[in-house]
């Protein structure tokens, strides 16, 4: 069974060794064992983006406060935790995309690979192509399906050999190939929901970043389209890094090898609301033996 | 108080203070004569211009220049060229530069700045400021650096002046119903600002646009006041040949004819105003194709 393949069952996962997203991104040092029923994972990840005492503030409205935390190489990092416990903030500024809030500022430091990310001499351009992002709603482009994947590459200057391999690379590395292989010239409004949301991941890894944020990807769709869209994240994260915000906490345990868990404080005196981080451990300790109460109290059901 | 089971047993006919009383009717009737009193305003214009204009509708109106001795085998040539030329120059003028404007405003300037809010503030005012007053500016303009009012060049600019306000405004309105997200996923790709306004906003925004930009245009087409302060030659008896070429224009043509006293001249000015409709409605129709053809659902 191939990872391409549509048919597989929304409960039942995609065997490993389905050919991962992109064939030549193996160059790639894995250090994580890939058998995925038994998946090894070091006690400290790889870090590929740390967040190190990060405050994020809007105008003079602190959002986040003080969130310390390693996004490991290959692996999938959920962070959940109740609404406005500012999750999604701290995602949209792994890759600089809060940049385009006016008023938007972070301090302390977020670095990708030991470079302040935030640094006075780096190209916020270069940042979202090194760290892709997929958004809460499917946001295809009013182009054709092949236009939508090679829409990336093309503006980004990507030399490519063949668009036409590339396109269907970047289809099967999202599991849409089959689908879609004959109505490449086709509006990409004309699919589903969740075919539009694969083809979002599949235009995201046509550009070949080291990272994917996921932001709540799956919140705008059915269970069954959920399904495929986490089988397809356990094939990826062979090949990429995947950084997820989720308001489902099943799925969270479901998908993620690290989970944090946020939540929001309200200040004395302005009740204004900052997130914070209030725990950060493996999924399968967050969710059985938390050493928070707050974590706990969330993963049982008592808030939030 | 009526208990539940009274209320229930009424019967659900119409009484004198439902749907049928007599405010709700009256105030539909009232709806209606409102569009009525509309719409025949316009027929009565259209029928007396076409049942006055008719006859003179002839092939003199497009070839012959108008005539104070020979009003009778007149036309309208000169003017018909001059609104082209004018015409064109201000498109040429006001299209890019207020598509630029409304692009920087939309995709580029950060609101919390104050000359932003400032610009932002004007422009609403200056879509407002009545068309003679552009006229004046231009006229003034034309002076300092010493040109000629009455030309092609000073027509083209007061009109451009006069419709960009209106162009910045629709255009950014087409802007900002291009999804955030489509922008977002195009940043979020490694795409520069420039390349996604250039690949995704500006595309998409092209029906809102277009609209926008010709019915401003078209709205300068019929526009009088400001070229005739800048001085629009009335009896023009020669084609517009460049920037720098006197000219006159359908509306300052119908002006004129209007308040001539020979009855032919108000025949001749009825027929120019049927021929101006024409290019009016010429004009919307291609807008409205545009729209239609080029409408997208997000």
């Amino acid at each position: 069974m191939t990872s391409t393949e549509t048919t597989t069952a929304p409960t039942t996962r995609t065997p490993a060794g389905g050919g991962g997203a992109l064939a030549d991104n193996g160059a790639r040092p894995r250090v994580v064992a890939q058998d995925d029923n038994s998946r090894y994972l070091p006690d400290m990840p790889i870090p590929v983006i740390e967040c190190e005492g990060v405050d994020i503030y809007y105008g003079g409205f602190r959002a986040v406060h003080d969130v310390s935390m390693v996004y490991g190489q290959n692996e999938i990092t959920a962070m959940i935790g109740p609404s406005g416990c500012g999750k999604s903030t701290v995602l949209r500024c792994l890759n600089r995309m809060n940049d385009l809030i006016p008023g938007a500022r972070v301090a302390g430091r977020i670095s990708y690979r030991g470079q302040d990310m935030y640094g006075s001499d780096v190209d916020p351009i270069e940042v979202r192509r090194r760290i892709g992002m997929v958004f809460q709603k499917p946001n295809p482009f009013p182009k054709s399906i092949y236009d939508n994947i090679a829409y990336g590459p093309r503006v980004t200057g990507m030399k490519v050999e063949s668009m036409d391999d590339l396109v269907e690379q970047a289809l099967r590395g999202a599991a849409l190939w089959d689908e879609v292989k004959d109505k490449l010239k086709q509006s990409a409004y004309g699919l589903s929901g969740g075919q539009q949301q694969r083809l979002c991941i599949a235009r995201t890894i046509a550009v070949r970043p080291e990272v994917i944020l996921m932001d709540e990807p799956c919140s705008a769709l059915d269970p069954i389209a959920t399904a495929r869209i986490e089988d397809l994240m356990e094939d990826l994260r062979k090949d990429f890094t995947i950084i997820i915000v989720t308001h489902n906490m099943q799925q969270a345990a479901r998908v993620a090898d690290r989970t944090a868990f946020f939540t929001a404080q309200a200040a004395e005196g302005t009740g204004d609301r900052t997130g914070q981080l209030v725990e950060f451990d493996l999924t399968t300790k967050i969710f059985s033996n938390p050493a928070d109460k707050r974590t706990e109290d969330y993963i049982s059901g008592r808030f939030g | 108080m009526a208990t539940i089971g009274q209320i229930a047993t009424r019967p659900l006919r119409a009484e004198r203070h439902g749907e049928r009383s007599f405010a709700s009717i009256a105030f539909l009737v009232a709806l209606w004569l409102a569009l009525a009193f509309a719409v025949l305003c316009l027929v009565t214009l259209l029928v007396t211009s076409f049942v006055d204009g008719v006859q003179r509708l002839d092939s003199n109106l497009f070839t012959q220049y108008s005539s104070q001795v020979r009003p009778e085998t007149g036309g309208a040539r000169a003017a018909i060229w001059g609104t082209l030329w004018v015409i064109g120059l201000t498109a040429v003028l006001a299209i890019p530069l207020g598509i630029a404007a409304a692009v920087y405003l939309e995709e580029f300037a950060d609101p919390t700045r104050w000359y932003n809010r400032l610009v932002e503030v004007n422009l609403q005012n200056l879509a407002a400021v009545p068309a003679i007053v552009y006229g004046m500016l231009t006229a003034g303009l034309a002076l300092t650096i010493g040109l000629r009012r009455g030309v092609v060049l000073a027509g083209g600019i007061a009109l451009a002046l006069l419709i960009l306000p209106v162009i910045i405004i629709t255009t950014r309105e087409a802007l900002r119903a291009v999804p955030a997200e489509i922008r977002q996923g195009s940043l979020a790709l490694g795409a520069t600002r420039l390349k996604t306004v250039w690949k995704q906003s500006l595309p998409s925004a092209v029906p809102g646009v277009a609209t926008g930009t010709i019915l401003a245009l078209s709205r300068a087409l019929g526009e009088a006041a400001p070229l005739l302060l800048l001085g629009a030659v009335v009896f023009v008896r020669f084609d517009p040949d460049g920037l720098m070429s006197g000219f006159t224009t359908m509306p300052v043509q119908i002006f004129n004819w209007a308040g001539q006293p020979q009855v032919e001249f108000r025949e001749l000015a009825a027929a120019a105003i049927i021929v101006l409709l024409g290019m009016l409605l010429l004009m919307n129709a291609v807008a409205i194709v545009i729209r239609n053809r080029y409408q997208r659902r997000w």
